[in-house]
């Protein structure tokens, strides 16, 4: 008969982390290696969910003997290895992207971006007021949630969460290419008539804002969006037997937003449309 | 295709407490003081032929309390819940096999198995996140097949899908069997280890030949040996059911028919190999494992043990009946008899869920006094004598629920509840203490940890740990250590007392659907789930769906043919009982013969108007997926709409 | 799959074409009528998933025909293979050669890529674009480089039809090229292979010794040629033998990185995972070569018999020809080379009767220069965007479908030939120590004789382009295309090897060599190499998305001025530049400052 799987002991590798000798499982990335040690790099594609797609190259740090920068968040650490996460290099190319980023998208509900590009001193208006941006304007075509793809970093994290990492529903893809790719549903077509099924994963793990509920997206139109003004409780979905973990998000005690704890055993994270959408009625008080 | 805007009713929230001075006359807006005043008066007086539904969808807690009020204020057994109309047979069938009822494996071993069987389950629509673990399994190389009447979107995920009638589940079920055993590939060193009644299963089995099978079930001999050999060698097996399976007239036998093939093949009590019934509400499961059903006391005990009943009667101070109570189907029919004359119903819509709805309407209409608590003025609120407003269980109250997977998880206010609505195990103590009983708790933790000194299965579950590991699946016996994800690891044991009892075939007969369809009633009608609706819509409808498009009837392109409609088409539905108007969708995962509805829009079409209260003799479930109806087409001057 | 399909119906043509490349649908769930059987029975799971790598061929089947895709087709294709729509459509988009919206049943493909553009492209494309407007049934597309720089400038006609025709009008004149777009049947026939190779005939050719001298649809021809002695003394020696003999000989990689050959195929080959492939890369797309083009039409026979040779080394039963889209030519020959060698037994059971089996499936590009990245080819074989894969894992590890993957350019695996039947002591005999063998160029721009050049390693650029007749005023050359970098006409003396170009601070890249003369000015080539990068970008990374539209703004506003005026865009260029080259995630994004970078160190472009 077969046994419960403990999990194999991982063994642990050796290598140096700006000259510090550090010790991190094997499979580890450089990303968690540097997060064990208390070091912070930016990330904007990387999500606790997803397996790293590595496109945003905001993670980069240097490795002795590799011919370009790597990206931390998705290059497993080597035994030996020498890394060095601070250097002018790592630092030039974060820079940069951070200005690239700035200079095309909307990047003013990215949470966290604000401080890097004073950190790394960007100055995304360098490149001119006629620098190309992406220029979408916020597409509403349902009740439940919003697609700005003026605020698309093309992370792609969308894709993967629709596609076959999580929900395989595969209702969007990355559409064209280079500076015109852009996020979409197949012809372009508005997402009443894609396969979406509206569970919101893509939302949960969308890192500027791009996508969001409509009750977020008309509360910021108006102005009385304020997270500081919210409480986070979570709770247990009453839709199913399931038993998703919900986090009602609730502010001036209306729920605005649900999300789920990205750890937890039932959900990873995710939920269906009912979970994520269907709460109002507890709220329709008069 | 027109898409006419039909929004299904919306419901507010009740505020305040509502009483009617005669059935007669409206209702009117009453303090606390005086509907409980009111409800005790009417509860008190109708002791002995009392009976209380209680909410499969609010807390462990809640549950824990309502059972309590009505076995000991009311001194009844009479305590069920709606998981009467759909997981009951599940509960029955595995604890007569194992003793106890509840799926035996966790999510996670969905993703660590070789092979999933759903049967009579569209989890993508019903169970989204778990399928997301089938789908996990499925893209770490396991199998899955499905076999249901329909081509679900969980279907279309299968290597191979089986379209069999509706209700041949047990000949399909046998002819597995049957296949497995003649080609030799049942686990014998489980079988004679660990089961009983082999023989009279295998003779119970030997006449459903795969071509006799085919007859019967519809789909290709070639078929059913595929997916009997697929299970039977697979190293590890998941077997997975829905309410195709227990929404049937004999829905325990279906269960059982089940339970059968892991038997067989030792696909149960191991890491990856089990059964899994996927629950339909959020505590459905808690319910029944909280004593909120007829049989049982809280932590599955047998009310019919002495040892427990006493255990239970000194923890509680009363006298417990020493018999079993009515289920929701008998009480019912006990209304009808006369014989039940007070019901006490909290969070349950059975004017809309229950099959045959006008039958059960009326029957509560006959009652001498009813009581319902809900957080809407549902249907059955309407017919009601008093209305408490209660909180949203799961987001207004603290508790815990369990789930499918016998997960214990917390449940927490996140808002306040509205007006003077309250939560309901503090309705349920005031009504106790006009009725005599001064129950106190502080809060929900304080029954927690009553039920906690009550059941052993719960008792190592405190919500500090509950916390900690995200929740924690039942049994829990200790505070200090995590049990196997999976039940019943002792059928394996090689000590032949740790083994246990040995489970038992379940020796179950093919029994076709009650109401046959006809010249008359040509169609067979299956109702289920959509992806973005729940049951009667009262909690569902309150959102804006971009994929509801409200009640069809939906049938196949040829039959839309045959009877000349064309989608978005009113047409007449009739059956035996009842007869409804409803718009016409066509869906080709339908073939011939074979039509579907759901239950979510019933202010807009009574589905339930059609299905036929045929009910499981051994759980009460009611065979909501197998109707005989009839599709007319309307007459010219009244399509016009 | 719970797919998704809109109401949009495939027309009959479409279907039909589908079902050409796919045979007729199995059952209703696929898009066949409905049977009784199917409402009982239906099979699916991982079988049907699997069959997503037939959906590139499937769309060039679908545009092929109709000359676009549309939304029924789209989606009948998607049924039939169990492939996402919005996927589907994330693929068609990806690739410049697909339309998803209606268009006209003929393209004009005018190249405007440096070679052309230095031999009046300009006003080439003005010409064909008065002529054919719209109304007149084909529609121009301004192209990047054809892969025809010989022949400058140059357009393809491509009609949409069953068979689809083309037609190449190179070099083109207005008129010749409308002639092409408008009646494909009856264009010119294009100039033998041979005409591309000044040296055709010549005595002493290694690599193109055959090319003008065979007749390149006859494996008989081929055979009496020399042909398939490798591949017998390659099973007389065996897998190792092969690699020994590869590894010795000093092969490197021919496609511009410069990998040694003998390595990757140990690596490949070594592989515990038993699945192995063999990728053949001919998405010749580097603007300015056309060197696999002219092995391909000149001496189909050679590739396969070099990819039934690798394929025997590294353990492979299955070999994938990644070819170009749009180099008909070479596709109808190698279509016709694979069919005769399966005909006589060289492909398939049993080769030479030495059990060893092996077969080559072509897979046609569709026009997406970033393809001709080794990883993003397996993304784009198996049916997805042609995006770049992160390394590690490395293809020989895991490429193809995952799976231990040797990938080789077309001129390296015709080098094998030669490594096995001169041995490889005296294949490395030739050329220098470091760089083996003998070397093709491509030669274009302002010269009198353009076209590929096979020498040995260690010529200088003197020497090849005094070969090639240079023209009078020489003011710069590119080499190694434009991901390569440029040089001075007082840099002649550079040796054309590896270590030569790399010391002089060049690249040899994939051995362009494209003079310029002072026709066109030198930031209007700098500002179409920077257009090309732009749109050859696959957009995945950041650096390379926005990076490339940086460096073309950038060097749009200075395309005027000089000196200080241009100095701070300059330093902005080179902060880009720099990221783009430190961050990107392929070669791509990484060499898209190379070019414009040497122009102002080596060239002075802004001073």
């Amino acid at each position: 008969m077969t046994v419960t799987p403990l999990g194999i002991p991982r063994r642990l590798l050796e290598f140096t982390l700006d000259g510090e000798p550090v010790r991190a499982p094997e499979g580890s990335t450089i990303l968690d290696a540097c997060r064990s040690a208390g070091k912070d790099i930016p990330t904007l594609c990387q999500g606790d969910t997803l397996t790293p797609k590595n496109a945003c190259r905001v993670c980069v740090v240097e490795v002795a003997g590799a011919r370009t920068l790597v990206p931390a968040c998705s290059r497993t650490a080597e035994a030996g290895m020498e890394v060095l996460t601070d250097t002018e290099r790592a630092r030039h190319s974060r820079k940069v992207v951070l200005e690239l980023l700035a200079s095309s998208v909307d990047l003013s509900t990215t949470p966290g971006v604000a401080g890097w590009l004073k950190e790394y001193e960007a100055k995304p208006d360098r490149f001119g007021p006629d620098a190309a941006r992406l220029n979408e304007e916020p597409r509403v075509d349902n009740d439940l949630y919003v697609r700005d793809y003026d605020k698309c970093i093309l992370c792609y994290k969308c894709v993967d969460a629709c596609g076959d990492q999580w929900q395989n529903t595969f209702a969007i893809s990355v559409a064209g290419r280079g500076f015109d790719a852009r996020i979409a549903v197949e012809h372009d077509a508005p997402l009443t008539d894609s396969a979406c099924v509206y569970c919101g994963n893509c939302i949960e793990v969308c890192p500027t804002g791009a996508l969001s509920f409509k009750s977020e997206f008309d509360m910021r139109a108006a102005g009385t969006w304020d997270e500081s003004a919210q409480s986070e409780t979570t709770t247990v979905c009453a839709y199913c037997g399931v038993g998703c973990n919900l986090t009602l998000h609730v502010q001036d005690n209306e729920i605005v937003k649900v999300t789920s704890p990205h750890d937890n055993p039932v959900t990873h994270g995710n939920l269906c449309i009912k979970g994520r959408f269907g709460y109002q009625h507890v709220q329709n008080r008069d | 295709m027109s898409r006419r805007d039909r929004t299904p009713k919306t419901y507010t929230r009740l505020t305040h407490p509502l009483v009617r001075d005669s059935r007669d006359e409206p209702f009117r807006r009453a303090t606390w003081d005086e509907a409980l005043d009111r409800a005790a008066r009417g509860l008190g007086s109708a002791r002995g032929a009392f009976g209380l539904f209680s909410c499969a969808r609010a807390t462990n807690e809640m549950n824990y309390v309502a059972q309590k009020f009505a076995r000991v204020v009311m001194g009844t057994n009479n305590v069920d819940s709606c998981n009467r109309t759909c997981h009951a047979p599940s509960v029955a069938g595995l604890s007569a096999a194992f003793g106890s009822g509840g799926g035996t494996s966790s999510y996670a071993e969905v993703e660590h198995t070789d092979l999933v069987v759903m049967w009579g389950s569209n989890a993508r629509f019903a169970h989204p996140i778990f399928f997301q673990h089938v789908l996990k399994g499925i893209r770490n190389g396991a199998r899955m097949y499905a076999v249901d009447p329909r081509r679900t979107s969980t279907a279309e995920w299968a290597e191979s899908w089986l379209g069999l009638n509706v209700g041949t589940d047990i000949p399909m079920a046998h002819a597995i069997g049957r296949e497995i055993i003649h080609a030799g590939l049942e686990n014998r060193a489980f079988v004679e280890r660990a089961t009983s009644g082999f023989e009279e299963y295998r003779q119970l089995v030997e006449p459903w030949t795969l071509s006799l099978a085919e007859k019967v079930t519809g789909v290709p001999a070639a078929a059913i040996r595929e997916l009997a050999h697929a299970y039977a060698r697979a190293e590890r097996a998941q077997l997975c059911w829905t309410l195709g399976i227990t929404e049937h007239h004999n829905g325990t036998d279906n269960v059982r028919a089940l339970i059968n093939l892991s038997l067989l093949t030792g696909h149960v009590g191991r890491f990856g190999s089990g059964l899994q019934p996927l629950r339909g509400q959020n505590n459905v499961q808690g319910g029944g494992d909280m004593g909120a059903i007829p049989n049982r006391l809280p932590g599955f005990q047998d009310i019919l043990d002495p040892d427990t009943r006493r255990k239970f009667e000194s923890a509680w101070d009363t006298v417990i009946q020493p018999h079993y109570g009515l289920n929701l189907t008998e009480m019912f029919e006990a209304m009808e008899e006369g014989s039940l004359r007070a019901v006490y119903c909290i969070g349950e819509n059975p004017a809309q869920s229950e099959a045959d709805s006008e039958q059960a309407v009326r029957r509560m209409r006959a009652l001498d006094f009813l009581v319902v608590q809900d957080i809407f003025l549902t249907r059955t609120a309407e017919l009601a004598d008093v209305v408490l407003p209660a909180t949203a269980g799961w987001a207004e109250t603290e508790g815990t629920t369990t789930n499918s997977e016998r997960r214990v998880q917390r449940v927490r206010a996140a808002v306040t509840p509205p007006g003077e609505a309250r939560e309901d195990i503090d309705i349920l103590c005031d009504l106790a203490s006009r009725l005599g009983h001064d129950w106190k708790y502080a809060d929900s933790e304080a029954v927690w940890n009553e039920l906690r000194s009550v059941s052993p299965d719960h008792y190592g579950m405190t919500y500090e740990r509950l916390a900690e590991h995200q929740g924690l699946q039942w049994p829990c016996p200790a505070t200090d250590r995590v049990e196997p994800t999976y039940l019943h690891g002792r059928l394996w044991a090689s000590d032949p007392g740790e083994r246990g009892r040995r489970a038992p075939f379940g020796i179950v007969a093919h029994d076709p659907p009650v109401d046959l369809t006809d010249e008359e009633y040509p169609i067979r009608l299956t109702t289920g789930r959509r992806l973005d609706s729940y049951n009667t819509g009262v909690q569902s409808g309150g959102f804006a769906s971009p994929l509801r498009r409200g009640e069809y009837v939906e049938l196949c392109p040829e039959d839309a043919e045959r009877y000349g409609v064309a989608v978005g088409e009113e047409v007449r539905v009739s059956s035996r009982r009842g007869s409804v108007l409803a718009p016409v969708w066509v869906d080709t995962a339908l073939r011939p013969g074979l039509a579907f509805m759901t239950m979510h829009f019933p202010d807009e079409v009574d589905t339930n108007q059609l299905t036929i209260e045929a009910n499981c003799p051994i759980a009460g479930t009611a065979e909501f997926k197998a109707s005989a109806i009839r599709i007319d087409k309307l007459p010219v001057a009244l399509q016009v709409r | 799959m719970d797919l998704h399909f809109g109401d949009s119906k495939p027309t009959d043509e479409e279907r039909a074409a589908v079902d050409a490349l796919l045979g007729p649908p199995e059952s209703s769930w696929e898009g066949a009528d409905r049977s009784d059987a199917d409402l009982r029975w239906a099979r699916g799971g991982r079988e049907a998933r699997e069959r997503r790598d037939l959906l590139l061929p499937g769309l060039h089947a679908v545009n092929d025909r109709i000359g676009w895709i549309s939304e029924g087709a789209l989606g009948y294709l998607c049924r039939r293979l169990t492939v996402p729509p919005a996927e589907a459509y994330g693929v068609a988009t990806f690739y410049a050669m697909f339309s998803v919206r209606p268009r006209p049943s003929t393209v004009l493909h005018v190249c405007t890529d440096l070679a052309c553009a230095a031999a009046g492209a300009p006003e080439l494309c003005a010409g064909v674009e008065a002529r054919l407007g719209p109304g007149s049934g084909v529609s121009v597309e301004r192209s990047p480089c054809l892969g025809l720089c010989e022949r400058a400038p140059a357009a393809l006609a491509v009609r949409a039809g069953d068979p689809v025709r083309t037609a190449v009008s190179a070099p083109a004149t207005v008129a010749a090229a409308v002639l092409a777009a408008t009646a494909p049947d009856s264009a010119p026939v294009e100039p033998p292979a041979a005409a591309a190779v000044p040296q055709a005939g010549r005595d002493g050719l290694v690599l193109l010794s055959r090319v003008g001298v065979v007749d390149p649809s006859s494996l008989d021809d081929y055979r009496a040629h020399g042909g398939y002695t490798a591949l017998r003394r390659a099973f007389a020696i065996g897998a190792a033998g092969v690699i020994r003999e590869v590894t010795e000989s000093g092969l490197v990689g021919r496609g511009g990185a410069a990998f040694p050959t003998g390595r990757k195929w140990q690596a490949t080959a070594s592989q515990p995972d038993r699945t192995h492939y063999l990728v053949c890369n001919a998405d010749e797309s580097e603007p300015g070569t056309f060197k696999d083009r002219v092995l391909m039409e000149g001496d189909p026979y050679a590739l396969v018999e070099a990819m039934t040779v690798a394929g025997f080394a590294v353990g492979a039963r299955q070999g994938y020809l990644y070819l170009r889209g749009e180099y008909p030519r070479a596709l109808a020959r190698l279509e016709h080379a694979l069919g005769q060698a399966r005909a006589r037994g060289l492909l398939g059971d049993d080769i030479l009767g030495q059990g060893y089996s092996f077969d080559i499936e072509i897979r046609r590009g569709a026009g997406a220069y970033i393809c001709g990245e080794e990883t993003a080819l397996f993304n784009s074989i198996e049916g997805h965007r042609g995006e770049p894969r992160s390394k590690p894992p490395f293809p020989v590890e895991k490429g193809l479908f995952g799976r231990p993957t040797a990938e080789n350019n077309v001129e390296t695996l015709v080098n094998v030939l030669p490594v096995l039947t001169m041995g490889a002591q005296a294949y490395a005999a030739v050329g220098t120590g470091a760089s083996t063998g003998p070397k093709l160029f491509c030669v274009s721009g302002s010269v009198d004789r353009p076209g590929v050049y096979e020498l040995p390693f260690g010529a200088t650029l003197g020497e090849l382009l005094e070969l090639a007749g240079v023209r009078e005023g020489l003011r710069a050359v590119l080499l190694g295309g434009a991901a390569g970098g440029f040089v001075r006409p007082d840099e002649l003396d550079i040796p054309l090897t590896f270590e030569g170009t790399r010391e002089a601070g060049a690249t040899l890249g994939s051995g362009v060599v494209l003079a310029f003369d002072g026709t066109v000015p030198l930031p209007r080539l700098l500002l179409r190499i920077a257009e090309f990068f732009r749109d050859e970008s696959c957009g995945q990374c950041v650096p390379c998305r926005v990076g490339t539209v940086r460096q073309e703004e950038a060097l749009h506003r200075i395309a005027e001025r000089r000196g200080a005026a241009a100095e701070p865009d300059i330093a902005l260029l080179r902060e880009v530049g720099r990221t783009m080259k430190d961050a990107s995630i392929c070669g791509l994004g990484q060499t898209a400052w190379n070019a414009v970078e040497s122009a102002i160190d080596r060239l002075g472009a802004y001073e």
